[in-house]
Parts: structure tokens; sequence; C-alpha cells
């Protein structure tokens, strides 16, 4: 078991024949992941990287039983993308485009909403299920197929907690790269949820930053359903107030979405909160073992 | 991108928004042409002059002030224009420095010729991101500080959610006009004003709009008198109109520089300046510089790309802060590789003269190993890490 995608996950490409989706597709085969095909509008009919481009997701979805998406489309372009895999009936839909405007988000989640399906994104480094599915573009060396599941806003902050996970001689379940935007698909919670059902991990990893109110409203959840340990980890102790510390997201607003606010309430809640990022792997092997 | 005040009313007239009417001035030798022009179209007898700075409170530091006859225009004017205005908001408050005025705003008098029947209402539209919607709050409370008002009299700061697929409808309107206790004209004039503000909102892809004070006048017009707002960035390509009223003279002029080059640059107060990959690792390094002893001269993502040319950039702008004693480099090498970082690094290191500060270079995934030992062997006084731990430990020897 795993959360959101597997080696049977049917993956396509929104962006296929760019130079981004390009360049991470080939990444993604070459993991071992079971990419169907992609799209790219005005393109269908093509063979790319060994497998076919469709003009619409509806296309990938009747021809090749596509079921999760990942997309690679410029910022002007991707709520759209998000919303056509959504209503061809993709079920997960990963999205890294940075840089998409808030109120495009903001139209795309209502959208969504009562739809089946679950939007992790925009602007993270993706989802990954290790000797898998590697669904974005993390480095997929540094993984190693085990029992905790990784939650981030960040990109390169989480391949730093999965490579402490992998040498402190533990693997991940699924990582999962929620993005650094300040309107997003999944929450935190949401995939805290995920990990937390997941009988396949035992631990989880909590990565947040400053900004917006994820972080204690999993840390709440957590507190009344948790069963499993967490590690948590706040980036932005050290950044000043008012100020966008390069995440559309990482802004502090008030004195509620300090680092040093969501520290004290993760702690409140019971996870195991380390003051040093280096720590992130040590403490849950402690834990865990 | 925050705006000016005088910008956002032009974005607001556009959007058919009802603001004080003013005209900006950048020369000392055009304040009472402006004046003049601005009697004729208005007829206004009395002028308030406004300094157009990016920080609130402008009133306090003596950046607002009203001008009862054509010589004090003048007058004021000449001592706004030009002045260093201390502001609660300006960098280091009402003590430090305060920011040079490079324009001023001479706006109408709106709250004659009834002062006492005119009412000072507040009212702003930003995104919530919890709700994933947008949010207007309003209060009968205007001209002050409103979270002081939310703090001492939460009863008298309203919200009301507007969907944002739906927009604002009618109901809404009319029921954030009847919260604010208007009535007749005025009570319509609000449900325009408030729907043709929502329009500016979204139409704009502001991410804050904020009136404060918006007036209720004693012929019962409701009037934008003060305008703050806030244009989401990666909007800006639908808005070339808008991009154009980027001021970069309100910004740090390092973090100017830094942008040329596409490095994401904040400056700090610290010590100890970092340069790393990613924006959540590098606030993870500032922190753990301040756990190993230090503080944090800056934040410095230099994105995916870390070659050569980019980490000498990023060399340059960091040891343009003089407070600068030490450089730590955390690169977590994913798709770029850490030997091709390595070798921009020491390349870098050559290239610039007088680089006399300790540096750290942590440098970890693809290549590792082979990065650690260019950085070792280049002869340069340069300690290398792998671990993070390692990095935190340097930072702490070097310091001490």
């Amino acid at each position: 078991m795993s959360v959101l995608v597997n080696k049977y996950s049917r993956i396509i490409v929104q962006g296929f024949t760019g130079k981004e989706g390009t360049f991470h597709a080939e990444q993604m085969i070459d993991y071992g992941t079971n990419l169907v095909g992609g799209v790219t509008p005005g393109k269908g009919g093509n063979i790319h990287l060994e497998r076919p481009v469709f003009n619409t997701v509806k296309e990938s979805v009747d021809k090749e039983g596509a079921d999760t998406s990942v997309i690679f489309v410029p910022p002007p372009f991707a709520a759209d993308a998000i919303m056509e895999a959504a209503e061809a009936g993709i079920k997960v839909i990963v999205c890294i485009t940075e840089g998409i405007p808030v109120s495009d988000m903001l139209k795309a989640h209502k959208y969504l909403q009562g739809k089946d399906c679950r939007l992790v994104g925009p602007n993270c480094p993706g989802v990954i299920t290790p000797e898998e599915a590697k669904v974005g573009i993390m480095p997929g060396f540094i993984h190693k197929k085990g029992t905790i599941g990784i939650v981030s806003r960040s990109g390169t902050l989480t391949y730093e907690a999965v490579d402490q996970v992998t040498k402190a001689g533990l693997g991940q379940s699924t990582c999962i790269g929620i993005g650094g935007d300040p309107v997003v698909g999944t929450s935190t919670l949401d995939a805290v949820r995920l990990l937390m059902e997941d009988p396949e991990t035992e631990g989880i990893v909590m990565i947040g930053e400053i900004g917006g109110s994820m972080e204690a409203n999993a840390a709440h959840w957590i507190r009344e359903n948790g069963t499993k340990p967490v590690v948590g980890f706040i980036a932005g102790q050290t950044a000043p107030k008012g100020r966008t510390m390069g995440h559309a997201g990482a802004i502090i607003g008030g004195a509620e979405d300090t680092a040093e606010a969501k520290m004290k309430i993760m702690r409140e809640c019971g996870i195991h909160v380390v003051d040093s990022p280096a720590r992130l792997g040590s403490t849950m092997a402690d834990l865990i073992k | 991108m925050n705006l000016h005040e005088y910008q956002g009313k032009q974005i607001l007239k556009s959007f058919g928004v009802p603001i004080q009417e003013g005209k900006v001035v950048n020369e000392k030798s055009e304040i009472l042409k402006a004046y003049d022009e601005l009697k004729a179209e208005t007829g206004t007898e009395f002028a308030v002059i406004k300094a157009q700075i990016h920080a609130g409170g402008r009133g306090k530091g003596g950046g607002v002030k009203l001008a009862k006859k054509r010589e004090e225009v003048e007058t004021i004017g000449d001592e706004i224009l030009g002045m260093m205005l201390k502001t609660p908001q300006t960098p280091g408050g009402l003590d430090g420095e305060g920011k040079l005025v490079r324009k001023i705003l001479i706006a109408e008098d709106v709250y004659a010729p009834d002062f006492d029947a005119c009412d000072e209402i507040y009212i702003s539209i930003l995104t919530d991101r919890e709700t994933k919607s947008n949010v207007i709050i309003y209060s009968t409370e205007g001209g002050m500080d409103i979270e002081a008002v939310a703090e001492e009299t939460p009863h008298l700061v309203h919200k009301e959610i507007v969907d944002p697929a739906l927009g604002l409808q009618g109901f809404q309107a009319r029921k954030i006009a009847f919260n604010l206790g208007l009535s007749g004209q005025a009570f319509k004039n609000m449900t325009k004003f408030i729907s043709k503000l929502y329009n500016a909102f979204t139409g704009a892809d502001a991410s804050l709009i904020e009136i404060n004070p918006c007036l209720k006048t004693g012929d019962d017009k409701i009037l934008a008198v003060d305008c703050k707002m806030t244009v989401d960035e990666s909007a800006l390509f639908r808005h070339p109109d808008i991009k154009e009223m980027r001021d970069i003279h309100e910004e740090d002029p390092t973090e100017v520089e830094a942008k040329k080059f596409n490095l994401n640059y904040v400056k700090l107060d610290g010590n100890v300046g970092c340069m790393v990959n990613g924006a959540g690792l590098a606030m993870a390094t500032m922190d753990m510089i301040k756990l190993s002893g230090g503080e944090p001269a800056n934040f410095l993502d230099v994105g995916g790309t870390a070659d050569a040319a980019r980490v000498e950039q990023g060399f340059r702008i960091i040891l343009s802060d003089p407070n600068v004693k030490a450089i730590l480099i955390n690169i977590f090498g994913g798709i770029v590789r850490c030997d091709r970082v390595a070798q921009g690094v020491v390349d870098a290191c050559k290239n610039i003269e007088n680089l006399n500060v300790p540096i750290i270079v942590r440098l970890q995934g693809t290549n590792a190993e082979i990065a650690k030992e260019i950085i070792d062997n280049s002869g340069l006084k340069v300690r290398s890490a792998v671990l993070l731990e390692e990095a935190a430990q340097a930072v702490k020897e070097v310091l001490s």
C-alpha cells in the first residue's frame, strides 16, 4: 500500500512535448513510472518518448485509461489544464507549475469541488511512492521504499528530509509535496490524513513553513485522530514579517502564522517538533526503533 | 506588487469607483499648476497634500496635511516633497531614517462643506487562504487602525465571503450597506460602490485593496479617500499597464539588482550570508544559522540552475552587505549536479577579488562526494560539508 500513486497508476503528462514536460517525463520513465502518454493540444496523433500524444485529456482517459496526470503547462494556462483533467475523469492531478495567478486557482478550486478527484499543488515537486511511481520533479535516487510518509510545502527541503530518512536506515511510503502557493489543492491536513490511514505508513514527517494555518489545522486533527508518531518542522523561524520568502504562500500575515506560533501548536498537539532541519531523520529513527 | 495611493485610485477610477480626485506632482515647480487644475476641475478650495510612499501611517509622520489657501498648498507641498518621511511602517519606525518622498498627491477636500455630516468607513477586500475565497472586511470605524478596532471592538468589524466563481451578489452588497448603517441615497451609492470595488479587485487581479477611509459625504456620496492596493505578481502578464506602475525606488536596491539575475533575495540584519537552492531549504538554512549562534544576513534562493555565473552573482550580492562575516552555501542537488555547482563555486571564488570572509559549502545529492573533492582540492580557503549537521557545526566554528 501507499497513497495517491503506485505502480498501477496510469499516468499522463499535460504539457508533454514542451521542454520541461519532456525532460521530466524522461526522468519519470527512467524511474520505472507507468507513464502511458501525454497531452499537447494540436500535437495529437504523434508519438513522443515512445508514447502516444493526445489533443485532450479525455482522449487519454478513453484510449489509455489514464487516471493520474502531472501538469507542466505554463502559468497562464495551468488552471485550465487542471480543470480539463478533472472534467475528463482524472483522479489524481499533480500540478508542478509555479506562478499561477491566485484568482485562476480560486476558480479552479471551485470547479473541482464535488468532483471525484484530488489536486496536489500547484507549485510543488509532486508525489512519489519509491520504487513504484515518481510523479513529479524530485530526484528519484534519494528515495528508498519504506514506511515513513513525508508531507511538505517545499521542494529541496523535502529532498533534505527524504535523504535524512533514507540515511537513518528508514525509507518512505509516499512523499507528498503539497506546494508553496497560498491556495493549494491538497492541504497539510489532507495529506497527513491520507498517510495516517495508510496501513504501510508507520510514521509521518510533516514540514511546514510560515504563512497560513494549514499546519495548525493538521496539528489539531492529529491531536484528536493521530495513531502514528509525527515529526514536525516549520521553516522560517528567522523570516521577517510581511515579506514573501520565495514561495508565494510563505509570508507572515499576523501573530498566528509565524513559525514560532505554529511550532507551539504542533508541540501542544503531540507532534515531535525539531528546531533544526538537520534532525528530521534522526528524530524519526529514534521514535520508530 | 504594492502600488502607490494615486496608482490604486487610477485603477479604481477605471472601474467606475468614485474616488477623491487629485494630481500627482514630482517637481516642486509643478505644485501650484497642479492645484489650479484641480481647483478648476473639482471646485475644491482646500487641498490635501499626501506623500506617496509605500508605507502606512503617513499622517503620523507629517506626510498628509491640509492646505487652506493657495499659498499654503505651495509651502506644505514644498515641505513634504523631498522630505525623509518617518512613519511606524518605514524602516526603523518613527525613530528610523525614514523614506524619501519623491511624489506627492494634491487631492481635493472631500469633507467640505459639511465636515460634521461626513462618516469615515473602513472597507477592504482580500483573498482568504482558509476559505479559498475573496473576503470583504468592513466597519463603521473608518480612518483608524483596523487591527486595533478588531482587537478592542470585534463586533464592529464585519466579514462577507464572496464566492470567487460567482462574484459578489446583490444581496451581499445590500447587506454590507445595511450593516454600515446607511439609508436613502447613501445606501444606494454604497451598494454600487462596493460592487464596482469588487470588480476592480478581480479585474486588476489584486490580492488586497484597502480603502481607509472610505467616505460618506454630507450629500451622501461614497468616495475612496485613500487606497492601498497590492496586485498578484503572478497575474501581471495579463496587466501590462499595471506592470508599468512598479516603482523600484520603493524597493531595496540590492533586491532590485538580484531580481535582474532572477535571484530571489531578501535583505536581513544578520552576519551570516547564505545562498541556497529552493525557498523552503533557504528558510530552513537561515533558521539553522541562528541555531548555530549566528544571525542570517539574507534570504537568497538561486533556483534550480546554480551555475558559475549565478553563484558569482549571488556572492557579489551577499558581499555588498558589509555586515556579512561568513557565507554558507547550501545546495541540495537533485536535477542539478553537485560537481557542477562545486566548479561554479570555485570559479566564482577565483573571479571575485577581496573575498576574505570564511565560506562554507554544503553540497548534497547527485555527485556530492565528487563535489566535495573539487572544493577540497581547489586550494581555496573554503570549508566543505555534505551533511546538514556538519554545515551547522562549521558555521558554529567559524563564528567562534
